[in-house]
């Protein structure tokens, strides 16, 4: 029996377990919901995972390096970044308040930068942490705008007054804040101007203003006239209407319906409810429109493993060194490894996760989660518990009756095509 | 040479009663050893039919530092850091050379077989990557289509699943079609983890009636997986003993890594000479987007690009089918004429398109645009990149290029090809 509580609680976080979508239908949808999307307290579960201590940047305050100790260096950011990644990954499973935890992952999504161009693992922390401690999305743009880790991986720090790079301007205007369409060629050049003067310290492990290299002219943009700056053109670009309807379009991308686009009316609706990105889930889960979304969502790899994790009680921390070496490399295979997305544009989503390629990556993956699970798994109703599947269709469930063993039903349920859909 | 059970006629008329689901999954995967198959079973006198290869540069390649007009003061006064010396290019011609880390193409063009298209680009350009890189894809820039025009192809002509290819995980736009869709082959042997058997992931591949779209993708993965697997037991062998050693240069990567530009061009090439009737490769070289420092990103990508590409026509150039193969190489958009103050460029219009292969008529084609008479800082766009595929269209996959260009598009198809 569905009362969408089940569709909630997948669609809000990375996966439910089955003694936290028994309570929600215990309490009903709407108190399942406003605890979703306000937790209270601290975040129990999360405070097991603590974050790695990874100091300075490891260039920082150098200078003159040979070869050899950039060698050095280079080896030690990939371990570091290594750790950040286990960290998270870690958090996502453990976290209490999950809707809070998925959206720092989508927002990850949303102003994409990758350690692979960044290198720096202490500035990828440093923007990770910005995006989960902003309030709403005003606050978070304000210090994306002069991020360092996205300065740095859109060359914004080299972006100066005799001859400004239009790298992270185009970006701002597409992709981050007002959506492909919202402004002319023109516009995006004049905020490249804006955009001057902001450099990164590895030293301070963040960005730092430098006046002479910004250009304090007068710029036009989007039929205004001034002398712009990161900041007031940040707030320029807020102000414009496109801005709350493009983030509530980002959001039903990504929580409702990543093929059909989203009506009208629930768009006003959440993008009255900006900037809070809290508020706009929250409209967008009270919707009809969410409800008709059910069964049409491709599970992304990150939000399979850590839901995975999280419903056979395995916490990652717990795995063997090499087992979560392992796992990093499966997910960068399937194309999603958190801090490094493909591109600016973020993760793709819906059926491009689906090729045979993947589902090779996968069942080798499912086998690597399935061997270190102990809690005993009888019989496909049981699976389907633990797993939160509300039903296998008969030809699943003739599969999962006719396995062998407990580590076969679990490898075959963790890739079934009803797992991985939600 | 033992016989394989599964004939290449057997093996189509399996692929054409799979079709509806191959095209249900989109992104249906079928393996390269199943390829392979598909071409070693062809009677020894099958008319071969001309390929395609795009190649895609992701990123927006600088045309202006990939064609040089070495001559025009314009170009070294608007990019004192970036400009190329005049005896650091390779002459094409009195005014334009290859950027230096090209000589490959370079000897190419010497043999007659590589045709540069110059200022190719469409109406109303858009800077945004993943717009414009949908609309070369789509042959469509005045409204986003979910077909790309290999993709109305394949609807067209009805095509086999294995009509169109992609080494890669993810299917690009350009091979969607409405009905049907390009392939995307892994390159991995199946390798399924201990106690999980063939017949359990076979059974879990099967579609359950009145299941969502979505869950019946994700079932039809597993079926295009095992697919490849029951094919590649007996090829294997098969291919092994066979002529050329194909096998023998399969890569090692496994399935989902994205392999790189010479080992997607190592791939197409082992399907053309086993005889596969895969008309259209999609291959492709990420990284492009170089904003900052450009000159070295980019030599280093030119460099990769030029060694894959005269390795792979030269190869081709061994084989009967191999002459029969056309390569285009292009990218979203050229870069704004003018650098920027950290040596890089920044996301501009039109650009050169290569069109390379022995089928080829060698030679410059269009007009190299002005770099004083701009559109705002941007070089003008002297031909529709729709003319170069409707050449392509016509030529090499002998299909009406007005019928897969685009709603409302008359083209005018560049004589890229010879004729004798």
């Amino acid at each position: 029996m569905s009362d969408g509580t089940g569709l909630l609680l997948r669609r809000a976080g990375f996966g439910p377990t089955a003694a936290e979508i028994a309570a929600a239908r215990q309490a009903g949808y709407a108190p399942t919901l406003a605890a979703l999307v306000a937790p209270r307290g601290p975040d129990v579960g999360a405070a097991s995972a603590t974050v790695p201590d990874l100091g300075d940047d490891v260039y920082a305050g150098t200078r003159d390096l040979t070869y050899d100790e950039k060698v050095k260096l280079e080896a030690l950011r990939t371990i570091q970044t290594e750790q950040l990644t286990q960290w998270w990954l870690s958090r996502m499973v453990v976290a209490s308040h999950q809707c809070l935890e998925k959206l720092v992952f989508f927002w990850h999504g949303h102003w994409a930068t990758s350690v692979k161009k960044v290198r720096s693992p202490q500035l990828m922390l440093k923007q990770h942490r910005a995006l989960r401690n902003a309030t709403d999305f005003r606050a978070m743009a304000r210090s994306m705008v002069v991020d360092a880790a996205l300065n740095l991986y859109l060359d914004g720090h080299l972006n100066v007054k005799a001859a400004p790079n239009e790298n992270l301007a185009r970006e701002l205007f597409e992709l981050f804040v007002l959506g492909h369409g919202q402004y002319t060629e023109n516009d995006i050049k004049e905020a490249g101007r804006a955009l001057t003067g902001w450099r990164f310290s590895l030293t301070r492990g963040a960005s730092v203003f430098d006046p002479a290299a910004h250009d304090a002219g007068h710029k036009t943009i989007l039929g205004r006239t001034e002398r712009f700056t990161a900041h007031s053109l940040v707030e320029l670009l807020l102000q414009r209407e496109a801005c709350p309807r493009f983030i509530a379009s980002r959001l039903w991308f990504r929580y409702g319906s990543s093929t059909s686009p989203i009506p009208e009316p629930l768009r006003e609706k959440m993008a009255q409810a900006f900037p809070v990105a809290m508020e706009m889930l929250r409209v967008l889960f009270s919707d009809e429109a969410f409800h008709a979304t059910a069964g049409t969502l491709v599970k992304q790899p990150v939000e399979w493993f850590v839901g995975a994790l999280r419903q056979l009680g395995l916490r990652p921390a717990a795995l063997p060194a090499e087992t979560r070496a392992a796992i990093l490399r499966d997910l960068d295979n399937l194309g999603q490894l958190p801090f490094a997305p493909p591109n600016v544009g973020g993760w793709p989503a819906g059926g491009t996760w689906l090729t045979s390629a993947a589902a090779q990556v996968r069942l080798r993956l499912a086998g690597r989660i399935a061997d270190h699970v102990s809690a005993p798994v009888r019989t496909p109703e049981e699976l389907a518990y633990l797993l939160c599947v509300e039903k296998w269709t008969n030809r699943t469930y003739a599969v999962l009756r006719d396995s062998q063993d407990q580590r076969q039903l679990l490898i075959l349920g963790l890739v079934s095509p009803e797992y991985l859909v939600s | 040479m033992t016989m394989d059970p599964w004939t290449r006629r057997r093996f189509l008329r399996a692929s054409g009663v799979a079709a509806g689901a191959a095209i249900a999954a989109g992104a249906g995967g079928i393996g390269l050893a199943e390829l392979l198959r598909t071409g070693a079973d062809a009677p020894a006198d099958a008319p071969q039919t001309n390929k395609l290869v795009l190649v895609t540069l992701y990123g927006g390649n600088d045309g202006l530092n990939t064609v040089v007009p070495y001559t025009d003061p314009a170009y070294h006064s608007a990019r004192p850091e970036l400009a190329y010396a005049p005896e650091k290019v390779l002459h094409l011609d009195d005014t334009l050379g290859l950027n230096p880390t090209l000589p490959g193409l370079r000897r190419l063009w010497d043999e007659k077989q590589l045709a540069v298209v110059l200022g190719v680009g469409y109406p109303m350009p858009d800077r945004s990557h993943f717009r414009s890189m949908d609309i070369w894809q789509t042959a469509s820039p005045q409204a986003a289509v979910p077909t790309g025009w290999v993709g109305r192809w394949l609807d067209g002509t009805k095509a086999a699943p294995e009509a169109a290819v992609s080494f890669e995980p993810v299917l690009p736009p350009v091979l969607a079609g409405e009905t049907r869709a390009g392939a995307c082959v892994g390159v991995g042997g199946l390798d399924l983890p201990p106690g999980v058997s063939v017949e359990s992931v076979a059974a879990l591949g099967e579609v359950a009636e009145g299941e969502p779209e979505m869950q019946a993708r994700a079932a039809g993965t597993y079926r295009d997986l095992l697919r490849v697997e029951r094919l590649v037991r007996g090829a294997e062998q098969h291919h092994a003993a066979g002529p050329g050693g194909a096998a023998e240069e399969l890569p090692t990567t496994g399935p989902g890594s994205r392999s790189v530009l010479e080992t997607q061009l190592a791939l197409v090439a082992s399907c053309v000479e086993a005889g596969v009737p895969t008309q259209v490769y999609s291959v492709s070289l990420d990284g492009f987007d170089t904003h900052a420092h450009a000159l070295v990103g980019q030599e280093s990508l030119l460099r990769r690009l030029d060694r894959a590409l005269s390795a792979f026509l030269d190869r081709m150039a061994r084989t009967e089918a191999g002459r029969r193969v056309t390569v285009v190489v292009y990218s979203e958009f050229g870069r704004r004429v003018r650098a920027n103050a950290s040596q890089g460029t920044d996301h501009g219009t039109a650009g050169p398109v290569f069109v390379l292969g022995p089928q080829v008529d060698g030679g410059f084609f269009g007009e190299q645009p002005s770099l004083t008479d701009l559109d705002d800082g941007d070089l003008k766009a002297t031909v529709d990149f729709r003319d170069v595929f409707g050449a392509v269209l016509a030529s090499v996959l002998h299909a009406d290029p007005d019928r897969y260009l685009g709603a409302g598009y008359r083209s005018t198809p560049l004589p890229l090809f010879r004729t004798d």
